[in-house]
């Protein structure tokens, strides 16, 4: 039985915070229907990355919402919107980002859809949280970066502050949000009440910088100082970063710099002997280190450093990643298909249940596909009658 | 003080660091009592790693922050009297958290197979590096390495520059919040059908997770990510995706029309590329972009872009972003009392009904609350 066999969660998010939350729901087993506007649907359809397009749609549209289904309704017609509201009044789940205020003028908040359905769990996503000065802007990735001082934390001293190259607030907002949701439908199996799940992705970036803000609150307030090269961290001590060898690169993780300096035979490290000096000298250490590495090949260190139990690795791209046994053990990658033929090669749900890989094969939804048989599973036509004729 | 979601349930924690430790962490912010299992002697090694020399007792400040609200109790795993306790604990238990490597639980008695035999209904979840099987599995799960195994160092940083990793160790609390996820809807279904469950992940599978939209477009046209030479915000987005310099600071623009930009910043240059170029020619507009965006000051061309409705953002350091009324309103630091000292950490980023979740409810001492636990659970 698959953990959230059953459960029927109805979702108007876009892009990827929300829609990234709903996903693992499907993954989990949940019905997944995404309430998308006739016409466009879902921005995130339309948005291409890299020039590249399946079948007039974005390739991150399918990564994202593999596993669901798409009814199609105008929120502002009050024959959609009815239908709309009988599909709530059986949901165990609403999840929706639009900016604050949007579900209110829809007439879809919290207090209205608990009167509809008392039971249900409604959760949502927003930039920064329901008040003060930034609750209109929008809840984008980037500029969640900007405004947390996540982008200071990364890259060399030298450099701009550099943001993650992966939408992180997006998905750590998602994942938040999931939590959440999953939390209080457990609640609920006790009480037979729903709630309101809130979680702003300002509230997910900081908490996602927990360890070194908590440092921040505590040590007098001083910023953090990024190591001048090979940075990996800026508040852990030499060697932790990524070195070039003479073919490529390796990363070195916490280690003792002296064990260090005698397994790669480099003498002028030696005279770093005391651990304290492994932070507050780290970056003369790193440049010790970054000479003595290009010296040789990745292999070769790996190689000696390996045997020793120290903390490396070889650092791959895709590519070299994709060739390695390690890589391919552990069965990461599905192929879905679409109901028009298509087939998208992506990755699965990272958990496990049981010993078993939560595999899916049901590609992305058209948009609206499945309008019938979802106004079929739920009778909406059927009830609609004294509606319509009133 | 509201009810929480998951008052009722005892977690035992056999885990280290931060992956497995930040699972209980979630799992103790939304009303789980969490009991850390530790070896006596030392305990949860994350109690000897301080950042930056900051230590609240004979633990550091960063065990402090990650352990906060839970109980210590310890037992010698390799000892027979202690295991029996520790056997006892888990017919009570609902949730089991480890995260050693593959092995280490069988040769004490406690995998999967045997926790199931004491209590069928346990939900046992666990965190590995590298999953169970194949030619990594022993390879230690260390956050910087797991980056640089699955290709994340390629993504950020400029074109120009080696790898770089992310400076928060994303594999560990990514695994530890999908792990949070398994579990709970674990609990979920045993409320159905009375069963527990195994829920397991791995750092591996959760950083290609994390890569998804990526890997999928990798997949799709054999071509790994590109970082752009200049102001590399994403290797996928076209221009002006990126943070740029200012006269006086920096300024972060997302995904946005490049002739609305254009007019917006009034930037002649920029109207020869058409929306079509902006992917393609990515390397030129940056370019375009970092001279002329270097000419005023960060508040001069924000004001322009948010009046046009374009995405941009000042980039704030924290000590800017706390003194913002935006970051003042959320309420989000709280403060722990740990015997006589006050640490302020963050609060859980969940809000239910309406509330903020707070505890000051210290990390424990090592083995604190042994007979706390004997007299209520055994």
């Amino acid at each position: 039985m698959m953990l959230l066999k059953d459960i029927l969660v109805i979702d108007f998010s876009q892009f990827l915070s929300g829609p990234s939350a709903s996903l693992r729901l499907a993954d989990m087993g949940a019905q997944v229907i995404k309430i998308e506007k006739p016409g466009t649907g879902d921005i995130c359809r339309q948005l291409y990355v890299s020039d590249v397009v399946i079948e007039g749609e974005s390739t991150i549209f399918h990564a994202i919402n593999r596993n669901k289904q798409s009814y199609a309704a105008d929120l502002k017609d009050a024959h959609d919107l009815e239908k709309v509201i009988q599909l709530l009044s059986k949901a165990d789940i609403l999840i929706h980002n639009f900016r604050p205020g949007v579900m209110e003028r829809i007439g879809l908040d919290y207090e209205t859809v608990k009167t509809i359905n008392s039971g249900i769990i409604y959760a949502e996503i927003n930039g920064y949280g329901s008040e003060g000065p930034w609750k209109d802007l929008p809840g984008q990735d980037l500029l969640l970066q900007a405004a947390s001082g996540l982008t200071w934390l990364s890259n060399n001293n030298n450099e701009n502050p550099t943001p993650m190259g992966v939408a992180v607030v997006d998905i750590m907002a998602g994942t938040h949000i999931v939590q959440g949701i999953l939390a209080a439908l457990y609640k609920k199996g006790i009480t037979g009440e729903g709630a309101l799940v809130q979680v702003s992705m300002f509230e997910s970036v900081l908490d996602f910088q927990f360890e070194v803000l908590t440092c921040y609150y505590n040590d007098g307030n001083q910023l953090p100082v990024r190591s001048a090269i090979n940075s990996g961290h800026a508040y852990v001590a030499a060697p932790y970063g990524i070195y070039k060898t003479k073919d490529n690169y390796i990363a070195l993780a916490m280690t003792n710099i002296v064990r260090l300096a005698e397994l790669l035979h480099c003498e002028p490290l030696k005279q770093f002997a005391h651990s304290n000096d492994w932070f507050d000298k780290r970056d003369e250490i790193k440049e010790i280190l970054a000479n003595h590495l290009k010296e040789n090949t990745s292999r070769h260190w790996l190689t000696i450093l390996e045997q020793a139990d120290i903390w490396c690795a070889p650092v791959m791209d895709y590519d070299l990643m994709m060739k390695e046994e390690g890589y391919r053990v552990i069965n990461m990658e599905i192929t879905v298909k679409t109901s028009n033929g298509l087939s998208v090669k992506t990755t699965r749900c990272p958990l496990r249940v049981d010993g078993k890989q939560l595999i899916s094969l049901k590609g992305a939804p058209l948009l609206g596909e499945h309008n019938q048989e979802i106004e079929k599973q739920f009778g909406l036509e059927k009830e609609l009658q004294p509606a319509i004729k009133n | 003080m509201i009810e929480l979601p998951l008052e009722g349930i005892t977690v035992l924690e056999f885990s280290q660091y931060l992956s497995g430790p930040s699972a209980g962490l979630r799992l103790a912010d939304l009303g789980a009592r969490v009991i850390k299992i530790e070896q006596p002697n030392g305990g949860d090694a994350g109690r000897k790693l301080a950042i930056k020399n900051l230590w609240v007792d004979e633990s550091s400040l960063l065990f402090h922050t990650v352990n906060r609200n839970k109980e210590s109790f310890t037992a010698d795993l390799k000892n027979a009297d202690d295991l029996n306790l520790v056997k006892k604990l888990i017919a009570k238990a609902d949730v089991l958290i480890h995260n050693f490597r593959p092995g280490v639980m069988q040769k004490r008695g406690l995998d999967y197979g045997s926790v199931k035999e004491i209590n069928p209904r346990i939900i046992y979840a666990e965190i590995s590096g590298y999953g169970k099987e194949g030619p990594w599995k022993n390879k230690p799960g260390q956050d910087l390495l797991l980056q640089s195994m699955t290709g994340l160092t390629y993504t950020t940083g400029n074109g120009s520059s080696s790898p770089v990793p992310f400076g928060i160790a994303i594999a560990d609390i990514l695994s530890g919040a999908q792990l949070v996820q398994g579990i709970i809807a674990g609990l979920i279904r045993r409320q159905k059908n009375g069963i527990g469950a195994l829920i397991e992940i791995s750092l591996l599978e959760s950083l290609l997770d994390f890569q998804f939209e990526l890997l999928t477009t990798y997949y799709t046209n054999s071509q790994p990510p590109q970082r752009s030479y200049h102001s590399n915000g994403h290797p996928l987005l076209s221009a002006p995706y990126g943070i740029y310099k200012t006269a006086d600071g920096y300024i972060a623009l997302a995904m946005m029309d490049i002739h609305a930009l254009a007019n917006s910043i009034d930037c002649k240059v920029l109207e020869e590329f058409s929306k079509e170029q902006a992917f393609a020619q990515r390397d030129k507009i940056k370019a375009i972009l970092t001279e002329h965006l270097s000419l005023q000051s960060t508040e001069y061309w924000l004001t322009r872009l948010q009046k046009d409705g374009l995405w941009a953002m000042e980039v704030f350091d924290w000590e800017k972003m706390m003194n913002h009324e935006a970051y003042k309103c959320l309420q989000m630091e709280q403060i722990i009392n740990a015997n006589d000292k006050k640490i302020v950490t963050t609060r859980c980023p969940i809000r239910i009904n309406g509330e903020r979740l707070y505890t000051d409810k210290p990390a424990p001492k090592l083995g604190e609350h042994n007979a706390q636990v004997i007299n209520e659970l055994v």
